[in-house]
């Protein structure tokens, strides 16, 4: 028995150490972020934010930029939510509440759309957006993100519809309602946390996303605040790196989605379990 | 999208399972109804691209065609350039390498950790999860910030530690400047960002492994390795096989994170790969027809490699 206890206290040391080593880069984010840039350009990293500051945050929100990129994230992160659950929800009931000709092509359809990657169609998008004159603009984008994510988000909700048991909203008819009242005032309630979760899951990816921006948005007043940040960077490759800004304005991109992320967190990995082992 | 880490989440987080749903074959027009929104836009946003880029991918669209000259149709004639493009294959090589290499180490390292989850105490498995869902959770041009930072030439964190070991002159080493160590530098970051899914994956499927066959094998004299061997990867094998699809269909696709490393190090046409190799046919090089052919190459690549788990979330639905 011991030395099973032995090894358990060895293998759990091994395991902080690769925590450890694993969170490091997030931990260097905050850290770099407060530290001011006289040690920031000490050629010996300093480790702990013993003399910390804020102005690296300041001076990253000083530039008005900032909040010209955050209410373009915010503008087409919004309108991508909003349609993006409301089409999927509509979606996700039908494909999960009905059977009926055409079903399964639908979901085929929805299920290879989901794999394409915005990486294979993008010249093709920047096309059509910038035909109708919608280059740098919310809606373009909106559009594409919609498109892009609608697909995951329908599947995910389709798994909560269909967890509600139907019988509920029978229970409620025969005692008058009609099949729409009934869904409204059983089912929908219910769909809560499943309406949460998929709204996470689509301002995660609309928020996070890269690619479509960097095509459909080159101007710089229309940049998102992945582009903003990506701008720090290309500018190090010409003049020396403010890097205590950049990872200051790491950190307050970061943040939200690390919050949002563990929020949801302990529903999608109870998610995991049922999806995973299934063959 | 290019969002790696909340693809991930969302891709396993499947509800609750679906009871064989109570529906019957229905003869009114409310599901198609229900479904015109959500056709109308991945029409828009999906669709229409697709078959434009599939027509263009035949005809010679160049910077004539986009100051408003009809695109000649020359059929297969671009898809023949670029089998015979020697550069082109290299771009393809160094893609697939990337992917499978990174893949695969990915799902190793993800397993392991996942297996280690099992071995340790609460409070050690509570402390390794709540780091890996920080790296998982990091945005991805966030997380690319802090490692183009990390292994910065001459104030990375990575340069001065492996300085420290005697014997090691890591001192301005550029990490950046040569394609193989650009390509261990993205395959680094690619697997810092994707272990995590992996592990948490693969430790949800090890939970599901059940303590009496466990037990069983204990008595009958099974060594931890044949316990491994012969019973817990079996067991776990469909999740591990979806799991190292998702990460090969991920990896090939790297964008965002090349795209990031070349603004830092080197833009030239050795650090490509296909999807940075595709935007630079289109944008500078304003080739709109070779650049489409390229992405139907991708398109019918990434679908290839998808179409096992399509099916089996196909099964899935119909149970």
């Amino acid at each position: 028995m011991s030395r099973r206890r032995v090894r358990v206290g060895l293998f759990s040391a091994l395991a902080i150490v690769i925590a450890l080593l694993w969170v490091f880069p997030v931990y260097w984010m905050v850290n770099s972020a407060f530290l001011p840039t006289a040690i920031l350009q000490s050629f010996i990293p300093t480790f702990f934010p013993v003399r910390g500051t804020l102005s690296n945050f300041t001076g990253a929100l000083a530039d008005g930029t900032f909040l010209s990129a955050l209410g373009m994230s915010v503008g087409i992160t919004l309108t991508a939510v909003f349609f993006c659950i409301i089409f999927a929800f509509l979606a996700a009931v039908a494909i999960s509440r009905f059977r009926f000709r055409g079903r399964k092509s639908f979901v085929i359809a929805v299920l290879i759309v989901q794999m394409l990657p915005a990486e294979g169609l993008f010249i093709a998008q920047y096309k059509m957006v910038s035909s109708v004159g919608l280059l740098n603009s919310v809606i373009g984008v909106s559009i594409i993100y919609i498109a892009a994510v609608v697909p995951f988000t329908i599947w995910m909700l389709k798994g909560f519809v269909a967890g509600i048991p139907a019988d509920l909203e029978e229970a409620a008819m025969v005692d008058g309602l009609s099949r729409f009242q009934a869904f409204m005032r059983i089912t929908f309630p219910l769909l809560a946390p499943g309406l949460v979760a998929s709204g996470v899951y689509a301002f995660l990816q609309a928020w996070n996303e890269f690619t479509v921006a960097l095509v459909l948005l080159p101007a710089e007043s229309a940049h998102t605040l992945p582009l903003w940040l990506r701008g720090f960077v290309q500018a190090s490759a010409t003049r020396e790196t403010d890097w205590g800004q950049v990872m200051a304005a790491s950190t307050l991109v970061a943040v939200p989605v690390i919050i949002f992320f563990l929020i949801v967190q302990g529903r999608l990995t109870s998610g995991l379990v049922a999806g995973a082992v299934k063959g | 999208m290019s969002a790696e880490s909340t693809v991930a989440v969302s891709t396993t987080a499947r509800a609750p399972k679906s009871r064989s749903p109570k529906t019957r074959p229905t003869r009114s027009r409310t599901p198609q109804l229900l479904l015109i929104p959500a056709i109308l836009i991945l029409v828009l946003g999906m669709g229409y691209p697709l078959v434009w880029q599939i027509i263009t991918s035949m005809q010679e669209y160049g910077l004539p065609q986009q100051f408003g000259q009809p695109a000649p149709f020359v059929w297969f004639d671009n898809f023949v350039t670029l089998a015979t493009d020697p550069q082109l294959w290299a771009v393809v090589a160094r893609s697939l390498a990337f992917c499978v290499i990174t893949a695969f180490l990915t799902l190793g390292i993800g397993t392991a950790l996942a297996l280690l989850m099992t071995a340790v105490t609460k409070t050690a498995r509570l402390i390794l999860q709540v780091s890996l869902l920080l790296a998982w959770s990091m945005p991805v041009v966030a997380a690319m910030t802090v490692w183009i930072w990390l292994f910065d030439r001459r104030r990375g964190v990575v340069n001065y530690l492996l300085d420290m070991i005697p014997g090691v002159e890591m001192n301005r080493f550029d990490w950046l400047s040569t394609p193989l160590t650009f390509f261990i530098v993205a395959s680094i970051i690619v697997i810092w960002m994707s272990v995590p899914f992996v592990a948490f994956s693969v430790y949800a499927g090890l939970t599901q492994v059940s303590e009496e066959v466990m037990e069983a094998a204990q008595l009958d004299g099974a060594t931890g390795i044949q316990r491994l061997r012969f019973i817990i990867l079996p067991l776990i094998r469909p999740v591990i096989a979806i799991v190292l699809l998702l990460q090969l269909i991920w990896d090939l696709r790297v964008f965002t994170q090349i795209t990031m490393l070349q603004d830092a190090g080197s833009k030239s046409g050795d650090f490509d790969v296909l999807g940075t190799y595709i935007f630079k046919l289109g944008t500078s090089a304003q080739d709109f027809g070779m650049a489409s052919a390229v992405s139907i190459f991708v398109l019918a690549l990434t679908i290839a490699i998808s179409w096992f788990y399509i099916r089996s979330l196909l099964k899935e639905d119909e149970a």
